[in-house]
Parts: C-alpha cells; structure tokens; sequence
C-alpha cells in the first residue's frame, strides 16, 4: 500500500513539472516581460538592467529551476495588470472558488446518488421517468443558460436571491468564507446550483447504470436466494459495488468543476479564480494565467491521488500487489 | 410424505410474440437425503424448475398452473415477505459460477455472517464461530485465517466450497444446485460433487441437481428426471434411466455422450434436435476446389514437430529485470504430429494447452523452443509473405463460438476473408461459390451467407468457425476445446464433422480438450499436460488402458463413469 502510493506520489511529481514546463514556456514565449513592466520612455541599458536583475539573461535550465522553485513556494511573481504578488491575489480568490466547487460538488452527490439509485431499483416508477426526462435537460442546456434563467426568476422576477458577488464574507485568518454569514449563504445559492446540476445529472445516470449492471449478477442473484432483503442487497451489496466508477468519475469531475468554474463566475460575478483567470486571459497577465495554471494542474493530480487511493480502499482486489495469495 | 413435491408445474415466459411456455406440467418429488438429477440440454427448462421452487424467476416468468409444497406446506403462492423465510433457511440454492456467485467486495466471513444472523438470529461472536464451524464442514483448510479473506483469494473449487457453506448456513432442507460443477476442473469437480454427497447424507438434506452432464448424473444422483423441452420426458433411478432409458429424447440423448470406456467410429446422430442434417453428402469434397489445388510440399517424416517448446508470460512488470515477475506457462515440450494424424492435448485449465496451440499457430511468439511445420521453422521465419505461405495451411477453430465471430459481418464475408487474405481465387464470384459450398460441407447451408452470426446457435456458429477454418484449405487444424461450450448433441454432431472433413481432407488435427471421453473418441495419440509440462504422450487406446504417469492414472480416475446402454451395434 506504501509502496503504491509512493509510486503515484513520483507519478504526480513528474507531472507536475511537465505542467510547470510548460507554464514556464509561457513566460518565455508569450511576450517580452521587460516590455509589459517599463513604460515607453525607459533606455535600453536600464531594461538591459533590469533583465539583469530578473535574471532573465541566465541560462534556460537556470530559470526553469529557479520558476519551479518559486513555484513550490507559490510565488509567481507580480501580477502585471494589478501591481500585487500573484501569491496576495490567489490567496484571495482560492476560497471563492473551493467553497463554490465543493459545496456544488457535495449537493451534486448528495442529489444524484439517491435520485440514481431510486432511478436503477423502482425503474418503472412515474418518478424514475420524471428524472430522467429531466437529467436530459440538465445535461443539455449549456450552464451560462441556467445561470441566466435561475437569476432572472429568483433574482430578477421574485427578488428572492442575490445576483452577483459573495455577499459578506468573515475572515478566517487569509481565509474568507462567505458560509458564515447569511448574506453569504444567499449568495452562494444560485452559483452553486447552477454549477451541480450538470454534475448531479451526470452523477444520476452514472449511477443508475452502474447499479443496473451489478442488480444483473450472479452475487446479487446468489444474495437473494439466501434470502437477503432488498435493503442489504441494494445497499450493501450491489452500491458499494457501483461506487468505483462513480469515484472516478466524481473525482474527475471536481476537478473541472474546480478548473472551469469560470463560466459560472462570469455569470454571477463569483469573485473566484475563474473570473480572475477571464481578466487575466484579457490583459495577457501572465504571471497570474501560470499560476492559475499550475495550481489547476495541482489540484487535478491531487484528487487523481486520492481517487487511487480510495479504489484501493474499496476493492480489495486491488490491495494486494501480485493478487494471490 | 416427501419433502418437497413439485405438482403440475408450469412456467410461461410472456413476450410480445406470446407465451412461451418454459415448464409444462413438471411432476417432481424430492425425497429426504436424496438426490435428485434433473438433466436436459440448453432451453430445455431444467434451470427454471428450481428458480421456480425459490419463486425466483427472471421476470417477466410466472408460474402459471401447479403447486409447490415443502413439507406439506404450499410454498408457490406465499407473498414475498414469507417467501424470503423460506429462501437460505429452509430452501439453499447453489449456482453454476463461482467465479460471479460472491461479492467481491466483502470478505467471506462477511457474507456468510451476513446469512446467518439473517436466519438464525445469533451475535455476532457465535455467528462467527458457526461460519468457521461451515467452512471447516465444506473442506476449507484453516478457516480461523481464511474466513477473513475476500473471494479473489479463493480459487475457483474453494470459492464453490464457500457458495455451497453459504447455502448451508442455516441447516436448510433442500438444496437447488444449479450445475454446481461445470465451470470447474474434474479434479475439483470431484470433490465437489463428493462433498454435496457427504452433505446429503450427514445432514438428510433432499438435493435437486440441475446438470446437462451425464457423467455427473451418473456418478451422484438417486434419480433421474429427463426434460426436454420443458416437458418431463423420463423419471425414474439413476441406474434404470442411463441403462435402460424409455422415452426416445433420452435414448438419443445417452447415446450422443462421448463414451470413456470404447471407442466407437462415430456418434449416433441425436435424431431429436433440430438443425441436425448432416453434411451433404452430394459433395464429393476431394475432387472439389477444396481438395484439389492443394500445392503443398511433400513432407517426410512429422507435418509438424514441436522441439523445447517455453512460453514465459510476465506477470509483473519492473523497471530491473530481477524484480520481474513471471509465470512459465509452457516449459519445454515436445512432441510430433504425424501426417493425417489427430493429436489431442487433454490437461486442465491453467495446464498450458491451449498456450501450445497459440504457439504453433503464431499467435503467441514463444519464449523458446522451434516450431517445424512442413520441414520450416516457423519461429525463425521473419518474411511475412513466407510465413502466411504456411500459416494458410494451419488453420485454428476456437472454443467460443459466441466471441470467435465479428457479430458485424455477414457469414459470407467471414467465411471469404481468408480467402480473400491469402488471394486464393482471383474473382469475387468464385469466392462466393465456394462459401456457399463451405457452408453446405458444414452442413448449414447456402442460405446462411447472407445472415449475421447473432441468429445461429452455439453449434451453428461453431460449424461457421470450421467453415472459415477450411476456407485457406488448409492441412493442418487446431481444434481448441471446439464443443465444450456445447449440449451434448450438438458436440456429438460437431464432432462427427470434424471426423469426417479429417477423414475426406486428409487432415492433420491438434485437439485440445479437457474431456477424456471426447479425447478418446477423436484421437489417435494424446499426450497429458499439467502445470506447463507435457508429462506423457501415448496411443490413446493405451492411455486409457494402461496409463503410465501418475497424474494420467488420478485425471482417468476422477473421469465420471458413465457407461451407457449397452451399444446395438
């Protein structure tokens, strides 16, 4: 089991300096950063001074190693477009996001496992149908569209809800969290229903398929002629069998949820790192787009990790390397 | 009274063509401490009794007439709640595959603990203590240690072992054993069938035996019940039905078995199955395309000789060799094929006979060793266009016939693809015209071409494998367990085949199986494989008379014994 995860931990490290090369070649590539700092009027010999002291005139390997140490302490520089240490900006928009990200991903799942299971065990039920008819609006719509028509009924037409922003948010030392307060709970509504409910559709009929596949086995067949009630078959036999590839999936899913939450925050004006990213893409910012990159990139491999990690703990096949005993 | 009296039973599946009806008017008793076989082949409705009795039907089947008792008791029309009391604690059901019968996911001790607390409401210390107590009952050694093990730390016997404790663990009355021992080896499948035995016995437990195999049959049951079609064509003892059977279906049946103990020129053909016209015989096939134009070099001595032959499959990859981790599936084996020979391999699973046959066919690239076909050899040749020269005279027909055909061609363009592969015609037309006379030599008929092979049956499918297999006309055929996923009858008729086109064509065959019956009949020499080793090659008529290895002697005495009727002819 160490030895596994030892091996994924330098998995994740080798990749996350594939991603970290190419976040560097941005810096080198796109655009001259000499240029984007001095103003018009600066002589060569000072930006000559200036590349200098960036130490823009070592050695590739030199500035590689150099970023990628930085990187690991989070330091990516000043943001070009806002004159503040990106590590100041990230810190500041991280919690906008994660909370937005997990609190849509828990109500994805907390929704979408129950409705799945309904769905696989009462297939022929009003209920199953009405689900299923919906989760196909759900997964056809494109998000900015529910966005939209969730704040022009609840925010526009009956004023129940917030539109835009976080509402107030209470300061956990850097971290801010909007759970806290009532404004900030309103706040928190619409955004993260809006980004569930393609993850909770998904997650629905993931599940329900997955289940409808092991209720057809021999074990559960086997279960029942023991004379196993539907309760311990459904639940405790056949779930815990449809749960990997609902791991997988999930796991790859927050992922995104987490990366590309910026249309949602567009939309609602969420002041996560998605909409961070937007500005940033727009003032070709590029020590904030690296960062957003390789934190990105980080937290996919993490939750890679630990999606492994969980497999191994729920199917014990995989525990032991080598398999026989 | 006996203990479990089936009356009058009938079972209808409803589908949008109408009903089919799968049991039709089945009488059946169970008696205390015996065992019941009930034996038929595929879609004859055996399998249904049972799921009946446990009223655990494949929806949308409903019992539509009869009654069930236990005991006297009426169990047919119970409502689900009281039915689940019955289901594990008066009535256990074993299933077919042990492999799929078991949660992966949750330790044996789990499952079982599970059951017992379940029937018999102990805690969860004497719900233990019984489950090791089961274990230890069905032959598990060191079940203090094991019953924390998950299935996949089982091998396929024990993991049966575990299904039949499963099925015990609240001391039911009746036992449904649904062919409990055809996904094993007849090493296993001894003990196994020993074990129901001893279980019958010690505990009076009545057994229904639900089994397409006669050797099983013979060797276990009390009696008899034959069904066919869903009707109950023959009741009565074991020894009366196998040596004196009544009914016609049964006569045909008994007589399609492979017999271990004689050697007979062909099988009877099973008058009772339909798609069972034999081969045209208006074909005369060696004067035709298929035996003419056989341009290959003459061979002196063996068509093909097998030298040191060593297959190593890598089962844990690592980055320094010396940390790799194999397995040898074949270690060094020999042996020659004489031409128009049939050779047979007979060993079981996990022996490395079928590694063998992929070997000789170029479908795994041996570790070692030399493969000589027709005076080349074979692992030498790196010339592609040189090497299909000989593979088009090997031709192989695989144990599958489910997943051995694209289910997107037609059977025309599977049958014309080595054909067209090894541009053995030069027109398309031509081509045609000898499929379509393929198919008639397998006895399927030119009207089959045009069909896909998701309507033919298992046996139909497997005569569509052969008819591309001697499509490249070639000289040399591996049969790879061609009927084990066959009835009966259906192998009997396949087997006739491949007896003929062998005797017709002249050709050279490698049999692999795992039977000893259908060894006996198809070949001339055999040789026996066990943990990747050849252990003894002889005459098949002296293998079985007068075996020499050890292991030959314990695989011919774990055979089941069924003799037949004595034969008319």
């Amino acid at each position: 089991m160490l030895g596994f995860i030892f091996k994924r931990l330098l998995q994740s490290i080798l990749v996350m300096l594939a991603v970290a090369f190419i976040t560097f070649g941005l810096f080198r590539f796109v655009g001259d950063p000499v240029n984007n700092m001095v103003g018009q009027d600066t002589t060569l010999e000072e930006r000559e001074e200036l590349r200098e002291q960036l130490g823009l005139n070592d050695p590739f390997v030199v500035q590689f190693a150099r970023f990628t140490a930085n990187a690991m302490r989070g330091e990516f520089g000043q943001s070009y477009s806002l004159r503040i240490p990106v590590s100041e900006l990230l810190r500041e928009r991280l919690p906008a996001t994660l909370e937005l990200s997990i609190i849509s991903a828990i109500l994805a799942l907390v929704l979408g496992m129950p409705m799945g299971i309904y769905a696989a065990i009462r297939r022929d039920s009003w209920l199953t149908k009405l689900f299923l008819t919906s989760s196909l609006v759900g997964v056809s719509l494109p998000t900015f569209l529910i966005g939209i028509l969730l704040i022009l009924i609840f925010g526009v037409m009956l004023r129940w809800l917030p539109t835009f922003g976080r509402g107030e948010v209470v300061y956990l030392g850097w971290w801010s969290t909007g759970l806290l307060t009532v404004s900030g709970l309103k706040a928190l509504i619409l955004p993260s229903i809006t980004l569930a409910i393609f993850q909770m559709t998904l997650i629905m009929r993931l599940v329900r398929a997955e289940m409808l596949e092991v209720l057809r086995t021999d074990f559960i067949k086997f279960g029942r002629a023991r004379g196993l009630g539907n309760r311990a078959l459904h639940f405790r036999h056949a779930l815990k069998n449809t749960l990997i590839p609902v791991i997988t999936i999930t796991g790859l899913q927050l992922g995104s949820i987490i990366a590309f939450s910026l249309i949602t925050e567009s939309v609602f004006q969420w002041p996560g790192m998605g909409l961070m990213f937007i500005q940033a893409i727009g003032n070709a910012d590029i020590p904030v787009m690296a960062a957003y990159l390789v934190l990105i990139a980080f937290i996919f491999v993490a939750i890679n990790l630990i999606v492994d990690i969980l497999y191994v703990r729920v199917d014990p096949r995989l525990r032991v390397s080598g398999g026989k005993k | 009274m006996s203990l479990l009296e089936i009356k009058d039973l009938t079972v209808e599946f409803p589908s949008r063509r109408g009903i089919f009806v799968a049991v039709e008017q089945v009488d059946l008793t169970i008696n205390p401490g015996e065992i019941l076989g009930v034996v038929g082949e595929s879609g004859a409705g055996k399998s249904t009794v049972g799921n009946a009795v446990i009223s655990l039907l494949q929806s949308p089947g409903r019992v539509a007439n009869g009654t069930i008792h236990l005991k006297g008791e009426r169990i047919d029309d119970l409502d689900e709640e009281l039915m689940k009391a019955v289901r594990g604690k008066r009535i256990g059901m074993i299933f077919q595959d042990p492999l799929t019968s078991l949660n992966p996911l949750e330790t044996v001790g789990a499952q079982l603990i599970e059951t017992i607390q379940l029937h018999l409401k102990f805690n969860d210390k004497d719900a233990r203590a019984r489950a090791i107590d089961l274990l230890t009952q069905v032959g598990i050694p060191d079940p203090d240690t094991r019953i924390d093990h998950y299935p996949h730390q089982f091998s396929g016997g024990m993991r049966q072992r575990v299904v039949i404790a499963l099925a015990l663990c609240s001391d039911p009355e009746v036992v449904i054993a649904d062919e409990p021992t055809t996904a094993l080896d007849v090493s296993v499948q001894a003990q196994i069938l020993e074990l129901l035995k001893k279980l019958c016995e010690e505990r009076n437990v009545g057994m229904m035996l639900v089994t397409h195999d006669m050797g099983v049959i013979a060797e276990t049951t009390d009696r008899v019940a034959v069904m066919y079609r869903g009707k109950l064509v023959e009741l009565g003892s074991t020894e009366q039905v196998l040596k004196n059977p009544q009914h016609d279906y049964t006569k045909s049946l008994i007589s399609a078995v492979p017999r271990p103990d004689k050697r007979i020129h062909r099988f009877p053909l099973v008058t009772y199955i339909e798609d069972a016209h034999d081969s045209k015989d208006d074909l005369d096939i060696a004067s035709h395309w298929l035996g003419k134009t056989r341009d290959y070099e003459k061979v002196e001595g063996p068509l093909l000789s097998v030298d040191n032959l060593h297959m190593r499959f890598i089962t844990k990859h690592a980055f320094f060799k010396r940390n790799e981790q194999y397995l040898d599936a074949v270690k060094d084996v020999s042996f020659d094929i004489q031409q128009g020979e049939v050779f047979g391999l007979v060993g079981e699973s996990g022996s490395g006979k079928s590694t063998v046959a992929r070997m000789i066919t170029g479908i795994y690239h041996p570790t070692g060793g030399a493969v000589n076909f027709a005076g080349a050899n074979l692992t030498q040749i790196s010339n592609q266009k040189e090497l299909n020269h000989y593979r088009r005279q090997m031709q192989m027909v695989f144990q599958d016939p489910f997943s051995s055909l694209n289910g997107r061609m037609r059977v025309e363009d599977i049958v014309a693809e080595p054909i067209h592969f090894h541009k053995q015609t030069s027109s398309n037309s031509e081509a045609r015209a000898i499929v379509h006379d393929l198919l008639e030599i397998v006895g399927l008929g030119a009207q089959a071409a045009r069909k896909f092979p998701h309507e033919f049956s298992g046996g139909q499918r497997q005569r569509i494998s052969i008819a591309r297999a001697l499509a490249t006309r070639p000289r040399f055929l591996v049969c790879d367990e061609p009927t084990s996923a066959l009835d009966v009858s259906i192998q009997a008729q396949i087997l006739n085949l491949l007896k003929d086109l062998q005797e017709e064509l002249g050709l050279t065959m490698l049999f692999i199986s795992h039977d000893l019956p259908v060894i006996r009949q198809m070949c001339d020499r055999v040789g026996v494989m066990r943990h990747g080793q050849l252990l003894e090659v002889a005459q098949t008529e002296t293998l079985f008379e007068t075996p020499q290895h050890d292991y030959s002697k314990h695989l011919l005495e774990l055979m089941p014994k069924f003799e037949g009727p004595a034969l008319a002819s």
